[in-house]
């Protein structure tokens, strides 16, 4: 038998041998043919969770030079220091995904400042006390491990060994939640009263963290290709099922009610009920028009901005000590 | 308090107190430094610098100067021992709001103080009172990545575009008018000197002098006078608004609820 050389397949060919390696469960890696509608739906998961890392870090950020005590402050030090690790990982893989386009970093950049590049429902919300920190760390990350450990076994294979390292540390972060929130939960009143209304602020974006159950409450979802191209195994619904089995249970545990009065497990169906999200605000929020939109973006841009000419600096530094050894 | 437990103290508040304030003000530039990398690596100092701190906390509180977490967060600010240009703010605006923040200025504060850190790390083996000579060792070995990294950024951003030049020329004009606020050793200097818990204030200017300008030296540039002290000396309590604001924004959440007992 003679093999054809791959690069002399047809393209419908190359697609057959690609998607034959995805139902074996081979890992793609970015040298790799894959077809665009693959590298496009990598493209925008992989940016999108990057850049979440990275606006992520800003409203817990807030809480840096306030928490309490010197050993919480190296400890949410630490915690949003390893968001922004998370996300320069993932930057990493996006610029090997997006280096055949023509596109650099900088380019993800503008994306972000536009708003064309979205990021996580979450991160537009404001944390007004250090209960929310404590909010965050605990239910946000919580909910971050449940999605992010689905996509352990993803095709491909960059974004595997980038989630593996993520998921170790967030399961720090988990901790590091669950501390804070226990000192809360078993303090003063004033204490107590905190947390409770930091849980009651972020239990409406805690429930659409996943996103929608399918594309009627939204208009779209992206569940679908994730799905064929074996980038996730669950669905939406299912995350948030498994979400809410593990926690409701802890939060009743620690005296703190939840604001939704149709929350309750249904025996019958082995699910949750809940009151459905306002999905129409959510969509308007991951557009980039939620209460902290603008006004993080203008962080991050002004930040940007301002240091542009460091940027500069260090490029050509870079060019005059290669000019040197040339 | 003994006379010479207070002098040991008054040495410990200002080594707690220079990694304190100045670990601080690197945990505001969180999220929003020149590139990710730096962000990762620039916090990660941060946590060695505030460890530093809680280490000769540490020590203060083994003297019976008072818990860690009261001794940082409680204190009138002028009982604070740091130097005055380590409590400056980072330029102009708020973390929070409009942090006009300025690279440069950040880069040359720390690349001279991280000299100067070693320089008095190096006398800290050699000090007295043991659980000093141990601390410093221990420091000592976060701190030479420490040295390393703002010497890197020094030396590039003096040797690459005029704008970077400029702004590090400033930046190196505004930290001598101060420094010697940093070298110092308060009133009670020679009394610590005395006790052989460091070397003298005029040895570790000069040997700081000495170091630094050997780079400068190789990036041709010159101080046009000896380092200052014009907003005053930290060591002895005296400070600017900067400081008093940085304590509140510190301490904002611990002194929030004084019925507290656990966070």
């Amino acid at each position: 038998m003679v093999l054809t050389p791959f690069d002399q397949l047809t393209a419908d060919e190359k697609y057959d041998h690609f998607m034959e390696r995805i139902e074996k469960g081979e890992k793609i890696e970015a040298e790799d043919w894959m077809p665009d509608e693959y590298r496009k739906a990598l493209i925008r998961l992989i940016s999108m969770h990057g850049i979440s890392e990275i606006m992520g870090a800003l409203p817990e950020k807030e809480w840096v030079p306030k928490a309490p005590t010197l050993h919480r402050k190296l400890a949410i030090m630490a915690k949003v220091q390893d968001e922004m690790g998370h996300g320069q990982l993932l930057l990493r893989v996006v610029e090997d995904l997006i280096q055949p386009l023509g596109k650099t970093r900088d380019h993800i950049m503008e994306d972000l400042f536009t708003k064309r590049l979205k990021f996580h429902n979450v991160f537009h919300m404001p944390a007004p006390s250090w209960g929310d920190a404590a909010i965050i760390a605990w239910l946000v990350d919580g909910a971050a491990i449940l999605s992010q450990t689905m996509m352990l076994n993803t095709s491909y294979g960059p974004y595997g060994r980038a989630l593996k390292r993520i998921c170790q540390e967030e399961s720090f972060h988990a901790k590091h939640g669950e501390s804070l929130t226990l000192a809360l939960a078993s303090g003063t009143e004033k204490q107590k009263a905190m947390l409770q209304e930091a849980l009651h602020r972020w239990w409406e974006s805690l429930l659409t963290f996943f996103g929608p159950k399918s594309k009627q409450e939204t208009g779209h979802t992206n569940v679908d290709i994730g799905i064929k191209y074996k980038l996730r195994t669950k669905t939406n619904e299912q995350l948030r099922q498994e979400f809410l089995t593990k926690y409701v249970p802890k939060i009743q545990l620690l005296g703190l009610s939840i604001p939704d009065e149709q929350l309750r497990f249904d025996e019958d169906t082995q699910e949750w009920r809940y009151t459905e999200p306002d999905w129409q605000k959510f969509k308007r929020i991951v557009a980039g028009d939620g209460p902290k939109s603008d006004e993080r973006l203008a962080l991050r841009r002004n930040s940007y901005e301002n240091s542009q000419w460091v940027r500069d600096a260090l490029r050509h530094f870079k060019e005059q000590a290669s000019e040197h050894v040339g | 308090m003994q006379r010479e437990d207070m002098v040991l103290c008054e040495l410990l508040y200002q080594l707690a107190d220079d990694n304190f304030i100045l670990a601080y003000r690197g945990s505001e530039w969180l999220g929003l430094a020149p590139h990710i990398e730096e962000d990762v690596a620039f916090s990660s100092i941060n946590q060695d610098m505030m460890g530093h701190a809680v280490m000769y906390y540490q020590l203060l509180e083994e003297l019976g100067a008072g818990d860690v977490d009261a001794l940082s967060h409680c204190r009138e600010p002028e009982s604070f021992r740091n130097a005055i240009l380590l409590e400056r703010k980072n330029g102009l605006g708020h973390y929070l709001e409009n942090p006009n923040y300025d690279w440069a200025y950040t880069v040359v504060r720390h690349y001279l103080f991280s000299v100067l850190k070693q320089i008095r790390l190096e006398s800290l083996y050699h000090s007295s009172y043991e659980p000093l000579k141990q601390a410093a060792e221990k420091i000592s070995l976060e701190h030479y990545y420490h040295s390393m990294h703002w010497e890197t950024w020094f030396t590039q951003l003096m040797s690459s575009t005029k704008e970077a030049r400029h702004r590090m020329e400033n930046a190196i004009n505004y930290c001598w008018q101060e420094f010697d606020g940093v070298i110092s050793l308060g009133r009670y200097g020679k009394e610590i000197c005395d006790h052989q818990l460091i070397v003298e204030e005029e040895k570790l200017r000069n040997e700081w002098l000495k170091r630094v300008c050997t780079t400068f030296g190789e990036m041709q540039f010159s101080p046009k006078t000896s380092p200052g002290m014009e907003s005053g000396n930290g060591r002895n309590g005296e400070h600017t608004e900067d400081l008093t604001e940085a304590l509140e924004v510190l301490s904002e959440v611990y002194g929030g609820d004084k019925q507290a007992v656990s966070w």
